[in-house]
C-alpha cells in the first residue's frame, strides 16, 4: 500500500500519540481501539492487515506490549515511502514513523509519572488519589475488553470463515481466564492453526 | 492484621542497583524475558531475585503507576530507576526497557514483511491475532471479581463496563469523551461515597 503523507499529516501523527499517551490510562493497549478509529477507517494510513500484525507481532516478541505502536509508525512510514520494496527511502520513513509515534506515546505518560510518582506515593491515601484509582477500575476493564473485541473485528479476513476467527479468540479468552497455561503456548498454537489455513 | 513495616536493619544494607548502567542492564535483560507482557517478569527479577524492593513496596508502587497513564511496566521502571539514581536512573531503566527490544521487535516485523505475501505466515500471524484479542480480553475479564470490592459496588461497576464497552467497541466513540464522561461520573460518585464517616450512622 502506498500513501502520502505531508508534514501537516505527520504532526497531526504525533498530536494524536501525545494525546493517547495521557488516555492511555492501564496501559497503551486500552489506547488500540482509538489507534484503530483513527489510522485505519478516519485516514486510511495502515491497512486492517498491518494493523492487527503490529498488535500480533508486538505480542509475540519479547518486551513490552507498548512496542506495538513504534510498529504502527514504522508501517505508516513505509507506506508514505513505497512500501518496504522501495528502498532506503522508504525504510528511513519507517524508521521516522517509528520515532514519531514512540515519542508521542512515551513523552507526555513518563513525563506525567516521573513528577506524579513522589506526589501520589505521599497521597496514596487521600480521597482523590483513592476516587480516581478506584474510579477508574471499571473503565479499564470496560477498555481491555473493547480492545479484545476490536483486534477480534479486525482479524476477520475475507476467505476464511468469521465464525472460525471469533471462536479461536472466544477460546483463547477461556483458557486465560480459566486456567495459568503460557502464553507462549497459545500463541505458537493460534500460529499453527492459521498457517494450516484453520483460522 | 498484622503491619509489615521495614526491618530497620536490613533498610539501609538492602541490596540496590549499582549505577544506572547496572539498571540498563537489569530492565534489558527482564524485557528480553517478557514475551505476552513483562509485568510477571519484573516482580520475579525485581523483588524475588535481586530484592530491589519488598514485596509490599511492589504493590504500592504497582498502583501507583497503574494509576498514572502510560504503560504499567514502563512507568513502573521510571519510578524504580528514579528512585536510586533520579533522572539519570529513570532514563536508564527506561532506555533499558525500550532499547534492545524495539531492535529485536523491527527485525521481526521486516522478516513478517517479506515473508507477508506467503499464506502460511500470513494465517500464523492471523491465527496469532485472534489468540493475541483474546488475552486482552481475558486480562479485563480476569479483573472483574475485583470490581467487588469497589465503593460503587458490583451492579454499578458492571454497568459502566457495559457502557465502555459499548461505546468504544460498538458505537466506536473517540475514547476521550468516554473517559472524561464515564470516568468523570464514575470518580465523582467513587469520591461521593468514599466520604469519611463522622460519627455513628443514624
Amino acid at each position: 500500500m502506498t500513501i502520502t503523507m505531508h508534514w501537516h499529516d505527520w504532526l497531526a501523527l504525533l498530536a494524536q500519540y501525545l494525546m493517547l499517551s495521557m488516555l492511555s490510562v492501564s496501559g497503551a493497549i486500552t489506547t488500540v481501539p482509538d489507534m484503530h478509529r483513527y489510522l485505519v477507517d478516519q485516514h486510511g494510513w495502515l491497512t486492517e492487515a498491518q494493523f492487527t500484525s503490529s498488535v500480533a507481532i508486538a505480542q509475540a516478541a519479547p518486551g513490552p506490549n507498548v512496542l506495538f505502536v513504534g510498529l504502527m509508525g514504522w508501517n505508516v512510514g513505509l507506506n508514505a515511502g513505497g512500501g518496504i520494496g522501495a528502498g532506503p527511502h522508504a525504510w528511513l520513513l519507517g524508521l521516522f514513523g517509528l520515532a514519531v509515534t514512540m515519542v508521542g506515546i512515551m513523552v507526555p505518560s513518563t513525563t506525567l509519572t516521573y513528577f506524579a510518582t513522589r506526589w501520589g506515593h505521599r497521597n496514596r491515601e487521600r480521597r482523590e488519589v483513592r476516587a480516581f484509582k478506584q474510579g477508574m477500575a471499571p473503565v479499564v476493564v470496560g477498555l481491555l475488553i473493547a480492545t479484545g473485541w476490536v483486534l477480534a473485528a479486525g482479524n476477520v479476513t475475507a476467505g476464511v470463515p468469521a465464525w472460525r476467527l471469533w471462536l479461536l479468540t472466544a477460546v483463547t479468552a477461556l483458557i486465560v481466564w480459566r486456567t495459568r497455561v503460557h502464553l507462549l503456548w497459545l500463541l505458537g498454537a493460534g500460529a499453527l492453526l492459521g498457517a494450516f489455513g484453520l483460522v | 492484621m498484622q503491619l509489615l513495616a521495614p526491618d530497620a536493619a536490613t533498610a539501609t544494607d538492602r541490596p540496590r542497583p549499582r549505577s544506572p548502567r547496572d539498571l540498563f542492564v537489569s530492565f534489558t535483560w527482564l524485557a528480553l524475558q517478557g514475551f505476552g507482557g513483562v509485568l510477571a517478569i519484573v516482580q520475579r527479577e525485581v523483588v524475588e531475585k535481586k530484592k530491589w524492593l519488598t514485596p509490599e513496596e511492589f504493590l504500592e508502587d504497582w498502583a501507583v503507576a497503574q494509576v498514572l497513564p502510560g504503560p504499567n511496566v514502563i512507568n513502573l521502571s521510571v519510578m524504580i530507576g528514579d528512585r536510586y539514581f533520579g533522572v539519570r536512573g529513570a532514563a536508564a531503566a527506561l532506555a533499558g526497557m525500550l532499547t534492545v527490544p524495539l531492535v529485536v521487535i523491527l527485525a521481526l516485523a521486516v522478516l513478517y514483511a517479506h515473508f507477508a505475501g506467503n499464506p502460511q505466515v500470513a494465517g500464523a500471524l492471523r491465527g496469532m491475532g485472534a489468540v493475541a484479542a483474546g488475552l486482552i480480553a481475558a486480562t479485563g475479564i480476569k479483573l472483574i471479581p475485583a470490581l467487588r470490592r469497589l465503593p460503587l459496588g458490583f451492579g454499578l461497576s458492571l454497568a459502566i463496563v457495559a457502557v465502555v464497552l459499548a461505546a468504544i467497541a460498538w458505537l466506536r466513540i473517540p475514547l476521550g469523551w468516554v473517559l472524561i464522561v464515564v470516568g468523570g461520573v464514575a470518580c465523582g460518585e467513587t469520591w461521593r461515597r468514599l466520604r469519611p464517616v463522622k460519627g455513628p450512622a443514624p
